[in-house]
């Protein structure tokens, strides 16, 4: 590696990244630049960790997903994916034979924890053991899950659960209780409260929590398998459906990616709604996460105030689009759905009233001591351990990194519209409250901006036909980045489809923020970071 | 300083007429599709067609729509794609679960205006517990009517359950259950929780929660809105009418 950094550092900007890859690797890798946007390092497995300490530390690139295809009989293909402002989509593959195959885990280097959970999904569903990676095993499958069955195998047949195996009376959770004195307390799955599937392990000492264990995957449901060899439209459904508070933004990436594999060209109306509604979502969802912060510090007549901008962005949504969740509006090649002048106006004038009572709620939130008493300096990730795990939107953006692929693959209409980035150094759970704020009024701003200037035309482009053919969708999700990877198969059916979601992203992150803290700010914790459990289940 | 009893004062009160009074509302509810007689077969073909959970099927020279599949796609609404079914606007959706003893049925009553509620989301994609959440804010406030959260399932009258029941959650609801004393009633929210909806049966979800246990209400919706999970609450403790699963043909008066 030490030979490789005067390279880096005598012109890293007067060349291509493919001309700087070429150079740097030349003969010892295979490398091609498919288009602008994509280029591909094929090298063999004992090369990677390398190429990852080149890319991510030298490079700085950030660490997109891990895309494991099992093309046909034991014959895999492997593909890390990175990305970086002002760069290509770098794929960094290596084929793989037969079953019984092991792969360099990456999770020991520089901001491989970012691959951590990654490794533990794949060694899952598919089987494939990663040399070196702590903790491998029981993850998404649970216990009761038989040994040596994988379900994401081409051999495994969806439509049926396998037997189990009888739950083990004498059964513990894998703990390692570290604290001379402490005990873990068990949380979850079921809540007192209307609340997602989830399972913590507290370790305390009575008051005082020194960390969370978090057991997630209570709500897999196999989402990536039984896409498989449905029809494009089926799948859709899916890609909307695993996450129903992103809804639009699954089903826009899922979308992206399939107009991709064609070259489909989407109408210049159809891409300026996109945003629109994308930033629809985007509003009510960070509305709801407020409405939680809130409800978490017991503040009730905030949390009042905050639940009825909720339910009329929920209503409003419900009014524009037919569907309080945005369900059914995107498709490939456009929307199902317009937006009339009399809808227009509409939206423009309620927004300028939610817009309102956003600023208010928000002023009087920063002159409630006790409410930022419960937030300020709870719950903190720093950059470091952020940049490390790879986190995403806007709990990255509260830790100091400043990511958003709005800004860095403007997608739909984005390139035209004007918004800023928010950005927080501090971390901690008023840092994220102060994000989520502040983007729900970016969110207001870009919609005005789009609705005065709507171009005329088509919203959708009839002549989609699925074609065979591999392509990524990125979006960025209320809750960050979203990666859709779709291969579809010669029939027009899906033959893989890989879900990357902010939540899987930023669930790995959470146990970061819960550590040595009171036992009464958990909540408060688990609320400043909105995730869903859908969204990492899948 | 904040002044929060001010800003609350000054919001007034927001409850909605339900049930007393049906809301209209705008935005309230997306409706759903309703069955309908065509002048042509081909029509009512073509409808079965558009629907991809078939929900739509075709009956007496019509199309009937089974709610117990229906995913709110929207395909078959009229802004969506050509052909349409009528569409109605309401959300009284609550049902009596197929099967259910009528004996078993007319308990209902006992449980009055008290009725305690444990929730348990088993794999839902969210959006129905997003609507189930909003029972609590002062739209819908689900207090005044009561219905209360518990926090413990000791205490629990009714099990509300969202979501196919995916693989791990079918333990924790089945103790759920349970852990919860007699007369107790069970209500399914969603069309994951009646059939699967997209997700199943499959390798990883049951398909229902009627798979694991014996559902006595069932409120169809991808996902139901709040009044439609209110309704659902309502017709369990007989306070409300119920209506059917499957939407007919000649079925013009319902909605």
């Amino acid at each position: 590696m030490a030979m490789l950094e005067p390279v880096v550092e005598q012109k890293p900007k007067a060349e291509s990244f493919f001309d700087l890859c070429r150079r740097t690797w030349d003969r010892r890798v295979l490398l091609t630049q498919a288009t602008e946007e994509i280029c591909r390092i094929t090298c063999n497995a004992r090369q990677l960790p390398e190429l990852w300490q080149w890319l991510t530390r030298d490079l700085e690139f950030s660490f997109a997903t891990l895309l494991v295809d099992e093309i046909e009989g034991d014959s895999w293909s492997f593909s890390y994916l990175f990305y970086r402002e002002r760069s290509p989509w770098v794929y960094v593959e290596f084929p793989l034979e037969g079953r019984q195959v092991a792969v360099p885990s990456v999770v020991g280097l520089y901001k491989g924890p970012a691959a951590d959970w990654h490794e533990r999904e794949v060694e899952d569903l598919f089987g494939i053991t990663f040399e070196g990676h702590p903790r491998l095993g029981e993850f998404i499958l649970h216990e009761d899950w038989p040994e040596g069955v994988n379900p994401m195998r081409r051999g495994f047949d969806a439509r049926h659960s396998p037997v189990h195996r009888d739950p083990d009376p004498q059964w513990q959770p894998p703990t390692v209780v570290e604290a001379v004195g402490a005990f873990a307390m068990p949380v979850g799955p079921v809540f007192s409260d209307f609340a997602e599937s989830a399972h913590f392990l507290l370790e305390t000492v009575g008051e005082d929590v020194i960390r969370t264990i978090p057991r997630l995957f209570y709500k897999y449901r196999g989402v990536e398998k039984i896409a498989e060899k449905q029809a494009i439209d089926r799948a859709l459904l899916l890609a909307e459906r695993f996450s129903g508070t992103s809804a639009f933004a699954h089903g826009l990436g899922f979308c992206q990616a399939v107009e991709s594999t064609c070259g489909l060209d989407v109408p210049a109306r159809a891409k300026t709604l996109r945003c629109v509604f994308a930033e629809l979502e985007r509003l009510r969802h960070h509305a709801a996460v407020i409405t939680g912060i809130c409800n978490s510090t017991a503040l009730a007549i905030a949390t009042s105030q905050a639940a009825l901008i909720e339910e009329d962005l929920l209503r409003l949504s419900c009014e524009v689009t037919g569907h309080r969740y945005l369900f059914g509006l995107v498709r490939p090649g456009g929307l199902y759905r317009d937006l009339s002048e009399r809808l227009i106006t509409t939206l423009e004038k309620s927004l300028e009233s939610i817009a309102r009572r956003l600023d208010e709620l928000h002023a009087s939130l920063r002159y409630s001591s006790s409410f930022l008493d419960r937030l300020e300096e709870v719950g903190t990730v720093g950059p470091e351990r952020a940049r490390s795990y790879g986190l995403v939107g806007p709990i990255a953006r509260a830790s100091g990194l400043a990511s958003d692929l709005r800004k860095l693959f403007p997608y739909a209409a984005y390139d035209s519209v004007d918004f800023e980035v928010a950005r927080a150094e501090e971390g901690d759970g008023y840092a994220r409250l102060r994000i989520f704020f502040f983007e729900a009024q970016q969110s207001v701003s870009i919609m005005r901006q789009i609705l005065s200037e709507m171009p005329s035309g088509a919203i959708s482009n009839p002549a989609f036909r699925a074609g065979a053919g591999a392509a990524l969708g990125v979006v960025e999700a209320p809750q960050g980045a979203a990666l859709h990877w779709v291969r579809i198969g010669e029939d027009g059916t899906v033959a893989r489809y890989r879900i990357t979601s902010p939540g899987f992203t930023n669930w790995h992150g959470f146990h970061l923020a819960a550590e040595n803290f009171a036992f009464q700010d958990f909540p408060i914790i688990l609320a400043s970071f909105g995730l869903s459990n859908a969204e990492c289940d899948r | 300083m904040a002044n929060w009893v001010l800003q609350g004062l000054r919001t007034g009160i927001k409850t909605s007429s339900y049930p007393n009074r049906l809301d209209a509302s705008p935005g309230i509810s997306p409706g759903r599709p309703r069955g309908a007689q065509f002048g042509s077969s081909t029509e009512a073909d073509e409808l079965v067609q558009c629907c991809p959970t078939e929900a739509i099927v075709a009956q007496n020279g019509g199309v009937a729509v089974e709610y117990s599949r229906c995913i709110h796609c929207m395909r078959c609404s009229e802004d969506g794609e050509q052909p349409a079914v009528p569409w109605d606007q309401s959300y009284e959706w609550g049902a009596i679960a197929p099967n259910v003893p009528a004996a078993i049925r007319r308990l209902n009553r006992a449980f009055g205006r008290s009725l305690h509620i444990r929730f348990v989301d088993a794999g839902a994609c969210s959006a129905c517990v997003s609507e189930a959440r909003q029972l609590n804010n002062p739209y819908y406030n689900m207090h005044r009517l009561g219905f209360f959260m518990t926090p413990t399932p000791r205490n629990a009258d009714v099990l509300l359950v969202s979501g196919p029941v995916s693989d791990a959650m079918k333990l924790p609801l089945r103790k759920t259950y349970e852990a919860m004393p007699d007369p107790k009633r069970v209500l399914a929210i969603g069309a994951c929780a009646i059939s699967g909806g997209v997700f199943g049966p499959s390798f990883a979800a049951a398909g229902g929660v009627s798979e694991i246990l014996p559902v006595d209400v069932m409120v169809p919706g991808c996902p139901p809105p709040p009044l439609a999970i209110l309704h659902g609450l309502l017709v369990l403790v007989e306070r409300k009418r119920p209506l059917e699963l499957v939407s007919l043909p000649s079925n013009q008066e319902k909605g």
